[in-house]
């Protein structure tokens, strides 16, 4: 079936989260993958929550079956002569390389981008790493949160006297590796045009920083420090706040739509109070303004202020639980997700496609198996027979 | 030196606010010629006040000037590299340039509410029939179908919206939002990036466009895949866990020395941990079988919390990261603006640049979202200020005369200066 990305092959050395998202995007929008685990052992996300009922194994991590969609599998010994000389003929067939390791890897394998380059001049190589290729920080060690701490965002998430929180699962990581597939496949698109590969240095930390527009801007032109102020928004009032059966987020945004609250409210007198009358006032007596919110929303249920504010053209959205997410009928209406069979785990439901392109299939095939495509990948492309491939598998190269 | 990646595309952006300028700015760094198109009733609000007075109040620590909307932080951040051009889409007249210029275009990006491109007349029917290679991309909150459609969404909603603001927050208590980060829009304007560059390719392939669907809601979901499949595989609701982690102890954000400094922890390994409990000079606790493994760490973890801030409150934050990472543990600051700008390692990697603006000023700025070996990304011109590329975009482009333009402005179609009553301001 014809997608955006047929045609594109892909070389996957990625493992965790960033570089098989990456790797992801492109195999969901049609890109032939092809991913190269470790032999034994496989990629460290296999070791990732959540499991298919609870259950460690290294077929059943839904974060990895989630990551990996579309791809076909292989395991390759990177570190073996023989494992190597595979590797450098499967890049000759290939247009994209995608690596996520920590960047003394590629070198130390002798597999660094000037020694692909040579072999494979149209290639373009992603590599995305914690602090990038370069740098005083390039060989620090880094999770999520040390993402998210350098990269200022905590910095700017939480209640101004608490501790600065990370941002809830493991964003950082996924921005990485979205912007590892915008930059691969323009990457790719510019060989096309000019015929010469070229290395994408990508560094989650930048990646962070260049999603914000705020923070570093407001320092830069005002010398303001931005630093987290809750669940508070400017202008006021904006923010998540508790309601009859949960919580609510009362989004206003626009000065305008003061009005249109306090009427809802059922107290216009509000918007003639000095306290509460401009954007200013309102800031200034936030705490009086919540109290005196939170005592209407709590007569009223999630359900009903949500829609009920969007008939008023007020931007209320419920702050949506994965269950709340799984049962919605806008999402459901839209096809969004879709459910995959796997042998391990029978048909789970999958976040689908984040991208709609005009009159195009989507579909989402599971996650190899470790090993799974040995067979057909060295086989049919790159011409080894079945004996060859106990004798590889023997001496550990496969 | 090779020519950008892009080069060579022209990019009509219909798109205001964040998330369709992030998607713009991405695809004018690589390299296309993105024109932005505002009209003089209806900037784009993120230029802030039009007024001189009501800017000075608004922002009291800014340098006065006649034209606040050439000066906001935000938009001339969102905007650079990019040509800017008004035109007033409600008039008979200016559909007819905008469809001229569709004609010589590659692609359009718009990120209204899904009414507004076919009341205007300029739904993607419409603009194939002009140009039948044009990729339009469409990325409204909810996305171009189902019932919701029409619902009103800014960032923060799309935190709601789409379970971010759910997993985010103390554990226990209620969901947060990202201060104003408004993660939902950044997040739209690279999917939609993405959606752009893969329709060039399978454009250059096949010699058609197509109309790409967006929902902001569905691209943020999916990078919380993790809580879905823990629901879809196992029927568990995922709640907020504040910095802590479900493979990972001790976990944290700790308070350092100074005033409102913090440094984050991550330790994975026992390994780490023993190497840990040496940094910082308390080997005793390696030997405590309480804390030998993960499980018992995990089951420790407001008492390890506690023993760990009596060190981190001796240190300054940097000076925790440094010593953690030479015993190589996970450590990272928690760093504000200034300290960002002044990081070593961003300046080392020069990710940082200057360009000066005509009424701004000279002003650090985000430059490349990577390194691109061959072809650097890098902010070759600042953002545009209103109406700047008029000229450029009418007479170099669409080939019209001076005397038409001006016709043009005097039917306010065009121009430089925005009225002073905007539709939809803030």
């Amino acid at each position: 079936m014809e997608k955006v990305l047929s045609g594109v092959k892909v070389l996957d050395l990625t493992h965790y989260i960033a570089g098989p998202y990456c790797t992801k995007m492109l195999a969901d929008y049609g890109a032939e993958v092809i991913k190269i685990e470790k032999p034994g052992e496989g990629d460290g996300g296999r070791k990732l929550p959540p499991f298919f009922e609870d259950d460690p194994h290294p077929e059943k991590s839904g974060f990895f079956l989630y990551l990996n969609t579309n791809k076909k599998g292989i395991t390759l010994n990177l570190k073996s002569e023989a494992g190597k000389k595979i590797f450098k003929d499967l890049l000759l067939q290939s247009d994209i390389l995608v690596e996520n390791f920590s960047p003394r890897v590629m070198p130390s394998l002798g597999l660094d981008y000037g020694t692909l380059e040579k072999i494979n001049p149209h290639l373009v190589m992603a590599s995305i790493s914690n602090f990038g290729q370069t740098g005083p920080y390039r060989d620090f060690k880094a999770t999520e949160i040390v993402e998210d701490a350098l990269g200022g965002w905590s910095t700017i998430i939480g209640h101004a006297d608490r501790e600065p929180l990370k941002p809830g699962g493991s964003q950082a990581q996924f921005v990485a590796g979205l912007f590892g597939a915008i930059g691969s496949i323009t990457g790719y698109y510019g060989a096309l045009a000019c015929g010469a590969g070229q290395h994408i240095d990508l560094s989650i930390m930048d990646a962070v920083l260049y999603i914000q527009m705020f923070p570093t801007s407001s320092y830069s032109y005002d010398k303001v420090i931005r630093k987290r102020f809750g669940n508070r928004t400017a202008p006021f009032p904006s923010g998540i706040l508790p309601c009859r059966d949960g919580y609510i987020g009362a989004i206003t945004v626009t000065a305008q739509k003061w009005p249109v609250l306090c009427e809802w409210m059922g107290m216009p007198e509000l918007c003639e109070d000095p306290r509460f009358k401009t954007p200013a006032d309102r800031a200034l007596n936030i705490d009086e303004l919540d109290a005196t919110m939170i005592s209407w929303l709590i007569e009223h249920d999630q359900e009903e202020l949500f829609r009920e504010g969007q008939r008023r053209r007020l931007p209320f959205g419920i702050p949506a639980s994965a269950k709340q997410l799984l049962e919605s009928p806008h999402l459901n209406t839209r096809g969004y997700f879709v459910e995959v069979d796997h042998p391990l785990t029978g048909k789970v439901r999958y976040p689908g496609a984040q991208v709609r392109f005009g009159g195009m299939p989507y579909e989402l095939k599971r996650a190899p198996l470790l090993g799974e495509h040995n067979e057909e990948i060295f086989c049919q492309k790159l011409g080894f027979n079945k004996a060859d491939l106990v004798r590889m598998r023997e001496q550990g190269i496969i | 030196m090779a020519d950008l990646p892009l080069k060579g595309i022209r990019v009509i952006d219909l798109s205001m606010w964040f998330a369709g300028p992030m998607c713009t700015r991405l695809l004018a760094d690589m390299g296309a010629e993105v024109i932005k198109v505002e009209s003089l009733k209806h900037i784009d609000p993120w230029r802030g006040p039009v007024v001189r007075e009501r800017a000075s109040v608004q922002f009291p620590f800014r340098p006065v000037t006649d034209k606040p909307y050439d000066c906001s932080p935000g938009f001339n951040l969102e905007n650079r590299n990019k040509y800017g051009i008004t035109l007033d889409l409600q008039q008979p007249k200016a559909k007819e340039i905008l469809k001229k210029l569709v004609k010589i275009s590659d692609v359009l990006v718009e990120n209204y509410s899904p009414r507004v491109m076919p009341k205007l007349g300029l739904d993607y029917s419409v603009l194939r029939g002009v140009n039948p290679k044009l990729i339009m991309i469409s990325l409204p909150a909810l996305g171009g179908t189902g019932p919701d459609r029409d619902y009103l969404a800014f960032g923060q909603t799309i935190d709601c919206m789409s379970g971010m603001a759910y997993l985010t927050g103390y554990s226990g208590e209620e969901p947060m939002l990202e201060s104003g980060l408004s993660y939902g829009d950044p997040l739209s304007g690279m999917n939609a990036a993405f959606g752009v560059v893969s329709a060039l390719l399978y454009q250059r392939r096949t010699g058609k466009g197509l109309h790409i669907d967006l929902s902001q809601v569905e691209g943020l979901v999916a990078f919380n895949a993790d809580a879905v499949l823990d629901y879809t595989m196992n029927g568990r609701v995922r709640e907020r866990i504040g910095n802590r982690d479900r493979t990972m102890a001790p976990h944290g954000t700790y308070r350092c020395k100074g005033e409102d400094r913090w440094v984050s922890i991550a330790i994975g390994s026992d390994e780490e941990w023993r190497n840990f409990c040496t940094a910082i000079g308390e080997p005793d606790w390696a030997k405590d079988a309480r804390f030998a493994d993960y499980p018992g760490r995990y089951n420790h973890q407001d008492e390890l919390d506690k023993l760990i801030t009596t060190w981190t409150l001796q240190h300054n934050h940097y000076t925790t990261m440094h010593s953690l990472q030479a015993a190589g543990v996970a450590a990272g600051a928690v760093l504000d603006a200034r300290e960002l700008i002044e990081e070593p390692h961003l300046n080392a990697r020069g990710i940082w640049e200057r360009i000066p603006h005509p009424v701004a000023g000279t002003h650090a700025e985000i430059g490349p979202f990577a390194l691109f070996s061959k072809t650097p990304l890098h902010i070759l011109k600042p953002a545009p200020c209103l109406g700047e590329h008029n000229e450029f975009v009418f007479g170099q482009l669409l080939g019209m005369s001076r005397e038409e333009i001006a016709e043009l402005e005097k039917e306010g179609i065009t121009g430089t200066k925005p009225s002073e009553v905007q539709q939809g301001s803030m």
